[in-house]
């Protein structure tokens, strides 16, 4: 991607002449505020922009060579370019088995469609098991299972997620982080997109930090982490000082509740 | 009780076209969420070609020609106007759609002229005798007829990949998008089904035994009149066209019987409205919910 522009009607501009390589060889994270441009750089590359009202006004995106920025969101799937948008957007009143159909329509035959449904299932087995329900009953963390699993049955080279981790709870977030590495592991190329910087960091092994439409900082996700900057505007501090404080604060809240409980008992 | 059965079968064959009528309406709903309201000016381009070709060409291929040409004339109106118009808002879509049903109708009236053609010649005004039971012929053979493509059309939607791309556009056109699917197929079929739908019902509504109305604005006015079966089973709702139809047919048989002929016609609205108070988003439609 070399210095990509884009706006939202006339006056927003949301990216400014980005460059951002994605590495072969490992996850890359691209982390920022909210409004820094995460979700329209994923919007550019997967070519929905259009659907927002927005334009690539400068610059190009390459997949292998092939300059993909000027192509309709159907064809991008089939060069091996997929996104998770923000939010999951499962098809709620379809079923669970209806939605990898569904992300299968995009798979270049049907050989490749089994294969995806056979790998979707071993990393999600849960989704075998509740094939018949419809989606929109499914909790938060299995739907966003189904998300990354409908987005791999079009057998993706690389797969855009946009915040994963958004709304769930810790355990889940960590399940996702698990199964993001394992992806990659398989083959895939990952970009993740995240607000979350301590799970992105995590899981990735290089990052950008996006700041209002520029790249501020890139570099080695663990080179990243231990910078003083990324510390200071997305860690809220030391890494490890971060999980003790969530400890601490869990622990005051349990407190806290323990006193309202005793004086409407009392 | 023998009127009551005639009556029955003659509703819910009038129930099973408004049915074919309404489906169009909901599938291009779904698929593009404009009202299509030219739906009545392609159940006249399929039954003028009819009207022109069977002479020449015997009843049963000028049908499957009218048939298509109404499913090539819808491809066609998407894909020339609407297509084109990208940045129109859906409102501005279906006020476009207005315009080229009053060409498309204008033209096919002028070019029939003062006779008003039924087409219906293998089945129309042959009743059919079952001991005392005397049933329209064109109403038996809808009911089958209409019978079988709304199965049809309901397995596919449910079952067939274009099902599939269908429903997901229509709950989500960004993550459908994202998926590979071609929104632009999507849409142009949605339009051809609809259109070879309008193709197959006016077959039957212009002819004397469902109303009397012959090719040109009585038959045009009658397609209208799915339209309130569309809405009343729930724009964006395939059961619900299906019903919808079959409650207009019923609801326009009976009233026509039991109170008068021409009451029938605003029945057919009153039931709308009826269904609209209680349920305003139709007896199967989504409800719109949104988050504060």
């Amino acid at each position: 991607m070399r210095g990509l522009s884009v706006r939202y009607g006339r006056s927003v501009l949301a990216l400014d002449g980005i460059d951002v390589e994605v590495p072969d060889d490992g996850v890359l994270a691209v982390l920022g505020g909210n409004g820094a441009g995460k979700s329209t750089l994923l919007r550019a590359v997967s070519g929905t922009l259009k659907l927002h009202r927005g334009a690539i006004t400068a610059g190009e995106i390459r997949v292998d060579g092939e300059r993909i920025d000027r192509l309709d969101p159907a064809v991008v799937v089939r060069r091996g370019v997929v996104a998770v948008p923000e939010g999951r957007q499962v098809f709620a009143r379809m079923t669970v088995e209806e939605n990898l159909r569904a992300g299968g329509l995009g798979a270049r035959s049907a050989a490749d469609r089994a294969a995806a449904r056979r790998r979707v299932h071993d990393l999600f087995p849960v989704l075998a098991e509740r094939a018949a329900q419809r989606a929109g009953l499914l909790s938060g963390g299995e739907q966003q299972m189904l998300a990354i699993g409908r987005a791999l049955m079009s057998g993706p080279r690389l797969l855009l997620l946009d915040e994963p981790s958004l709304g769930l709870a810790p355990q889940m977030v960590g399940r996702i982080g698990g199964i993001i590495r394992e992806i990659h592991a398989q083959g895939t190329v990952v970009v993740l997109v995240e607000q979350n910087a301590t799970m992105a960091l995590r899981v990735a092994d290089h990052a950008a930090v996006l700041e209002v439409g520029r790249i501020a900082l890139s570099g080695p996700a663990d080179e990243l982490a231990a910078s003083d900057d990324v510390q200071r505007l997305y860690l809220g501090g030391h890494a490890e000082s971060q999980a003790q404080a969530e400890t601490e604060a869990a622990a005051a809240q349990a407190q806290r509740r323990g006193r309202t409980l005793s004086r409407w008992v009392g | 009780m023998t009127t009551f059965v005639q009556l029955l079968v003659n509703g819910l064959g009038k129930g099973a076209v408004y049915a074919l009528l309404a489906l169009g309406f909901v599938v291009i709903f779904k698929a593009t969420e404009v009202v299509n309201f030219a739906h009545g000016s392609l159940v006249l381009v399929g039954g003028y070609l009819v009207y022109e070709l069977k002479d020449a060409l015997g009843w049963p291929t000028a049908a499957v020609v009218g048939v298509l040409a109404a499913a090539l004339a819808g491809l066609l109106i998407e894909r020339a106007l609407l297509a084109n118009a990208t940045s129109a808002d859906h409102n501005g879509l279906a006020l476009l759609t207005i315009g080229i049903d009053v060409i498309i109708t204008e033209e096919i009236v002028r070019r029939v002229g003062a006779d008003i053609p039924f087409i219906g010649d293998p089945y129309d005004a042959q009743p059919i005798q079952l001991g005392a039971v005397t049933v329209f012929r064109t109403q038996a053979i809808a009911l089958v007829v209409g019978a079988v493509l709304i199965a049809a059309f309901l397995l596919a939607f449910r079952y067939s990949s274009w099902g599939v791309a269908m429903r997901a556009q229509a709950e989500n056109r960004e993550a459908a998008a994202l998926m590979g699917i071609r929104s632009s197929r999507v849409t142009a079929t949605a339009w051809l089904v609809a259109g070879a739908l309008a193709g197959v019902a006016v077959l039957f509504i212009a002819t004397q035994d469902f109303s009397g109305a012959g090719l040109g604005r009585g038959t045009h006015a009658i397609a209208l009149v799915a339209f309130p079966a569309a809405i009343l089973g729930g724009l964006d709702s395939t059961a619900g066209a299906v019903v919808g139809g079959i409650v207009v047919g019923l609801t326009e048989a009976l009233s026509a019987q039991y109170i008068s002929f021409e009451f029938s016609k605003s029945a057919v609205f009153l039931v709308m409205l009826v269904v609209l108070v209680v349920r305003p988003s139709g007896l199967f439609g989504t409800k719109e919910l949104s988050r504060v």
